[in-house]
């Protein structure tokens, strides 16, 4: 794990984007996830660490739901 | 590094495609790239063309995958590749244009297998490209029809749920006994017969299409050689073909696909991968440890996955990356969201732990030699999570440690 430049990370889905498809689950687990009705929910506020994986997570996202803003 | 190729070529502009020049760009390649493909369009999302986009009123841009000006590409679209020269490193278009490369990237995708006999003009249909589905979502459009749907894959049964959601008169006819049988197993199947029984649709198992009639416009259809059923409407879904014709006298190995190594290399006719062209898509047939032979994924997430790995092998010759997935792909029909991990077709036994037809909710795992090797769910995605991340450590492990 590389050491994160950022001092904050914050995790935005448009929900009214997401299908459950998956993807984000798959690339950051520790960050996504779903719930018994197939309904994702998130840590908005993860810590810095998960910042690579988050990105991925965001890349991978079928539909561009995911948006991962990062503060310095 | 001078080792670097400078000029970087990407046939098809595809998920793949633009993912491949979107990596690149990444991995700081900042030479030139050129994207070039055979439909008039920049890249496009494909997935929606047989659900969403049938039946909304949307245009082509809500499927624009993504802003292609910020990768600095020479974009070439309407332009086909006909031939890949090996040994002058050079890619001729059909225009009668060359395009010289250093590093190559093929993805050229699959396309709609076609019917092998003569068609009425208008009213019978493919479903594979943007163009594809304008054409089939005007003639879905203009009042209820009766809609022949020939071959029970994804794109069959995605397309044949589309049909009935908007009111017509639906009849899929499948090849084996029950949509994706072969792909998904029995059970699968039936949780999807099921779905399609109820909203109306006529499934016809073990029945092939055999002939089209009309004049203009089709106005029957044959099938096993005998019976005729109306039909206005015919959707052709008989499965994807490779688009490698262009790499005929290329030099590289074609097998139901274009060969490649477990580096995304695009492996020769004398079976040595050529450092220089990578590969990745729909138009790959690649080695994995889940499957019995050369794999062939045509899935979303495969085209993203394969075009990273396939990049950065081609920046980095020396060091090339192992492209060793766990495949990923989903479907919905009838507001049912199917997702699958894996490959369950490699499969020799499949367990169903959840069947309820009622909650629409399916749970089966898929294996082979008592090794999990695949699952599908069926609005239980938080199992797939769970699935998806045991096939990622037994990938992780190494062959010889595994019969242990």
């Amino acid at each position: 794990m590389t050491e994160s430049p950022f001092t904050g990370l914050e995790v935005i889905v448009d929900m009214g984007l997401c299908e459950s498809h998956g993807q984000c689950v798959f690339a950051a687990p520790q960050v996504f996830a779903f719930d018994e009705d197939d309904v994702l929910v998130y840590e908005p506020d993860p810590d810095v660490s998960q910042y690579e994986k988050a990105v991925a997570a965001a890349a991978a996202c079928p539909v561009r739901a995911i948006r991962i803003e990062s503060t310095r | 590094m001078t080792e670097q190729p400078t000029r970087m070529v990407v046939v098809g502009a595809s998920l793949a495609g633009l993912n491949a020049a979107r990596a690149l760009r990444d991995q700081g390649h900042a030479g030139p790239i050129t994207l070039i493909g055979e439909e008039p369009h920049a890249p496009y999302d494909r997935p929606p063309l047989s659900k969403g986009f049938l039946v909304s009123g949307a245009d082509h841009t809500s499927l624009a995958l993504a802003d292609t000006a910020v990768l600095g590409l020479t974009e070439l679209y309407g332009r086909r590749a006909v031939h890949l020269d090996t040994g002058e490193h050079t890619v001729h278009l059909d225009d009668g244009g060359s395009v010289p490369y250093d590093g190559l990237v093929i993805a050229t995708g699959a396309g709609a297998r076609s019917w092998p006999g003569p068609l009425p003009a208008t009213g019978v249909h493919t479903l594979r490209t943007l163009d594809d589905a304008t054409a089939l979502r005007r003639d879905l459009g203009t009042g209820p029809r009766r809609v022949l749907v020939a071959g029970g894959g994804f794109i069959g049964s995605e397309a044949a749920a589309t049909g009935a959601e908007l009111g017509h008169d639906v009849t899929l006819a499948i090849r084996g006994p029950a949509p994706l049988h072969r792909v998904l197993g029995e059970d699968a199947a039936s949780f999807l017969s099921d779905l399609h029984h109820t909203a109306g649709v006529s499934v016809r198992p073990f029945t092939t299409l055999t002939g089209l009639q009309g004049g203009r416009r089709v106005t029957s259809v044959t099938l096993d050689g005998a019976c005729q059923v109306n039909a206005d409407t015919v959707l052709l879904a008989l499965g994807a073909v490779p688009h490698t014709d262009w790499l005929t006298a290329s030099g590289l190995r074609l097998d139901g696909g274009l060969v490649t190594d477990v580096h995304t290399r695009a492996v020769g006719t004398d079976g040595r991968p050529h450092p220089t062209i990578v590969a990745a898509g729909d138009v790959t047939r690649f080695p994995h440890p889940h499957a019995s032979g050369l794999l062939s994924l045509g899935h979303w997430s495969n085209a993203v996955e394969q075009a990273r790995i396939a990049a950065r092998t081609l920046l980095h010759p020396r060091a090339p990356s192992v492209y060793r997935p766990v495949a990923s792909f989903w479907s919905t029909q009838y507001g049912v969201r199917f997702r699958a991990v894996g490959l369950p077709r490699e499969a020799d036994e499949s367990v169903t732990r959840e069947y309820d037809i009622g909650r629409r909710r399916l749970n089966v795992a898929y294996c082979r030699d008592g090794r999990l090797v695949g699952a599908l769910t069926a609005n239980r995605a938080a199992h797939i999570a769970r699935y998806r991340e045991q096939l990622a450590r037994d990938l992780e492990t190494p062959v010889e440690a595994r019969s242990a």
